[in-house]
């Protein structure tokens, strides 16, 4: 790894990361990832090529509707997809490497210490008969093998420390953690091996609002701490808006449009986007469930053309049966829609 | 007019290790009238550990009370048998939290909603039953041709969790109780869902005890609210007051933590002063983090009125009357 860790010893997990990622261009690049499911019914494309990027640093929200494909893209970034599902084709560049054309133990290694995953539930996948500690060692004891148990040891207490809690916490069991706290115990193990990406699938989504605020601002320090690309997958509109820079919408498995926070907020360019803009719930509004007309499509069955247009209040004729392909906008925000033919 | 459902003093103490047991209070001389025939929506809040999935569980009957009964239609939940008991399982539904716990992974969707029906007779046919089971996915926005037949591995979050609502809605229930039925679908989804849950009130006459940690769903689909803290009830009245001029330095907090989802309104301007492990038994409960702490707040706060319909569990409105705990459902809307 091109990377130069300024060590200091009081404060090693803030430690300052410098870097060298050869041009000073993106940190991670997805290009064209597909994924299938080849379910008894049929083939389900759930990833459709999609393709972004991210730098050092920067924080994207990945939105849209429940089974579009955003918890598949983050299994597939960390080439974690299970049978009957099967990536088949694309690259995922970080930091220089392409992910996809690792062998199993580089990739191995790669978890966690070029790419960390906070799976969506992941508090209740703590193992209830191991102590924490015990289970933060053995995620990263394979990946350091020239440290010691104590040096490890006192990684993983510093890695606790920097999501505020107790040191303590590395003799406890899951059962005597609150929600809030479990969930501060997965990024503090998404974080042990300083990666440069991070993704993290709903990870306050179980949690009160109160709960749900110490864990982003938990989020923001580390992030910031390691200088890492953050990817937030979620639905809640209002945590995107507190949170992420940029704002990805995904639809049937397709990103639609990539904008910036206050150009997602102030004006959504794809119809969809701005649909679950405008079902956004506020104090003025109360009692109006706006909901988006229609159900979400079948992957296995898609509508031609526009996978949306049996839902778009701006569908045209051409919508149904021509598939719009993605374009950047002048600004530089990516739509995937024919509203925009010419304009880019 | 009969109540459908009285919680009378109701506590519940967890304890732990059998040497030198410590105790939780989970929930404290909570009492709650629902009547059979006003319908209602009511919001159970609070953060995580306030006793909101207790008071679930007690209602459901999987766990005891440790003091105070449970009267639903005029009997004690403790003593029910036979043909009452049955008919209070299936009047009584709930909805849970975490889509990732319930699902038994070996078995498909279809047998998670066939067992009821079977187990309460609800359907005079197969075909009646795919029928019946079809309805209830197409209302929450299902697509029964691509969920039927799958197992809970094959869904996403957000399709589990719909699920189980589809699966409580098959039952046609009295009341339902919903802990955190919306936290992982998206805002679209979450406005069907609730409208799911709001027709459910208006038109088949269900009351819902809708438990969240999430003010903003709750301002837009309840009539009133019950805010818990560490099992005591910080404040309760009509959502709309609660909401917007919350009183209780709690609920300021929980109001403040809300992620509007506008820009130009960032959130939490107040500190969070981190919840200790345990934290005091005596007293107002939230008195370690709260901003406005007193001498006087080493004693038990009681309910203050504050207004017809708002009261605050709160020392800093102790010139307003004071109400009975026991009477806290005359101040909640229906
Ligand atoms: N193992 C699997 N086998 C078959 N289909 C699957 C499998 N896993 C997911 N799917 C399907 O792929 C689609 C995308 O699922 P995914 O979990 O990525 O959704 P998601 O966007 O994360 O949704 P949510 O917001 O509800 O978590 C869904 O239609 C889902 O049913
Ligand atoms: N089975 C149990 N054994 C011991 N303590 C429990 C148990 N269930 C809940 N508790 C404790 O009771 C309190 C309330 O928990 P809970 O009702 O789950 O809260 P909520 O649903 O509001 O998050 C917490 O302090 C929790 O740790
Ligand atoms: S391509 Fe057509 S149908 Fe699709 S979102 Fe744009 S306008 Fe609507
Ligand atoms: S009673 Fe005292 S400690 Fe409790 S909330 Fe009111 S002012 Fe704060
Ligand atoms: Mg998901
Ligand atoms: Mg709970």
């Amino acid at each position: 790894m091109n990377t130069i860790l300024v060590q200091d010893p009081a404060r090693p997990v803030e430690a300052v990361r410098l870097r060298a990622v050869g041009d000073g261009g993106p940190i991670l690049r997805v290009n064209n990832l597909e994924v299938t499911y080849y379910t008894d019914s049929g083939r389900a494309k759930a990833l459709d090529d999609v393709s972004f990027t991210l730098n050092s640093g920067e924080k994207l929200g990945m939105v849209g509707e429940s089974g579009s494909g955003k918890s598949t893209l983050a299994l597939a970034m960390m080439r974690m997809i299970k049978a009957p599902g099967r990536i088949e084709g694309g690259s995922v560049v970080v930091g220089g490497g392409d992910l996809m054309t690792l062998d199993a133990e580089s990739m191995r290694k790669a978890r966690l210490s070029r790419i960390a995953y906070i799976p969506q539930g992941a508090m209740n996948s703590l193992n209830p008969v191991t102590r924490i500690g015990a289970q933060m060692v053995d995620a990263v004891k394979s990946h350091l093998p020239r440290e010691g148990r104590a040096a490890i040891e006192a990684r993983c207490k510093r890695a606790l420390q920097s999501v505020d809690l107790d040191p303590g916490v590395y003799r406890m069991y899951a059962h005597e953690l609150s929600g809030g706290m479990k969930q501060r115990v997965c990024i503090a193990i998404g974080i042990l091996l300083d990666p440069h990406v991070i993704i993290a699938d709903e990870p306050t989504s179980a949690l009160d609002v109160v709960t749900q605020r110490q864990v982003m601002e938990t989020i923001d320090n580390v992030q910031k701490a390691i200088n890492a690309a953050v990817i937030l997958i979620g639905h809640d509109m209002g945590l995107m808006a507190q949170f992420v820079d940029k704002v990805a919408v995904m639809y049937a498995g397709r990103l639609v449009e990539v904008s910036t926070v206050r150009e997602m907020f102030t004006d959504p360019k794809h119809p969809y986007s701005q649909a679950l803009i405008s079902s956004l719930p506020s104090l003025g509004n109360k009692g109006v469930f706006q909901g988006i007309p229609g159900l979400a499509p079948s992957l296995l069955r898609l509508p031609s053309g526009c996978a949306f247009h049996p839902r778009c209040a701006s569908a045209m004729p051409h919508c149904t049966t021509i598939r719009p392909e993605p374009q950047v906008l002048p600004g530089g925000r990516r739509v995937t829609c024919h509203l925009y033919d010419g304009e880019a | 007019m009969a109540d459908l459902l009285r919680l009378e003093n109701v506590s519940k103490v967890y304890s732990h290790g059998i040497i030198n047991a410590h105790s939780t209070i989970a929930l404290r001389n909570f009492s709650l009238t629902l009547k059979e025939d006003e319908p209602t929506i009511l919001t159970v809040a609070g953060e995580s550990g306030s006793g909101k999935t207790t008071l679930a569980m007690l209602l459901l009957g999987f766990i005891t009370a440790s003091a105070g009964q449970i009267i639903y239609r005029g009997k004690n939940i403790a003593s029910l048998h036979g043909a009452e008991k049955m008919a209070y399982r299936r009047e009584v539904q709930a909805v849970f939290q975490d889509p990732f716990a319930v699902f038994n992974p070996f078995y498909t969707v279809d047998h998670l909603l066939t067992v009821p029906i079977k187990r309460f007779g609800l359907a005079k046919s197969k075909a009646d039953a795919r029928n019946k089971m079809e309805e209830a996915l197409t209302a929450v926005g299902l697509r029964p041709e691509d969920i039927l037949g799958r197992f809970p591995h094959q869904l996403s979050g957000g399709q589990r969790q719909r699920i189980n609502v589809a699966r409580a809605l098959l039952l046609k229930p009295r009341l339902l109780i919903a802990d955190e039925p919306v936290s992982m679908v998206d805002a679209s989804l979450r406005a069907t869902i609730l409208e799911t849950l709001r027709n459910l009130q208006r038109d088949h006459g269900v009351s819902v005890i809708y438990i969240t940690h999430d003010l903003t769903t709750a301002y837009h689909i309840a009539k009133s609210i019950i805010v818990l803290y560490r099992g005591s009830v910080m404040e309760a009245g009509d959502v709309d007051r609660v909401i917007k001029e919350p009183q209780h330095p709690y609920t300021q907090l929980l109001v403040d933590s809300i992620p509007w989802p506008n820009l130009d309104q960032r959130w939490g301007a107040q500190p969070i002063k981190a919840r200790e492990v345990g934290g005091n038994t005596d007293g107002c409960r939230f008195r370690t983090r709260c901003p406005m702490a007193m001498e006087i707040c080493k004693q038990d706060p009681p309910l203050f009125r504050i207004d017809e319909r708002h009261a605050a569990s709160c020392f800093l409105y102790e010139k307003r009357p004071e109400i009975a705990k026991a009477q806290l459902s005359e101040l909640l809307p229906v």
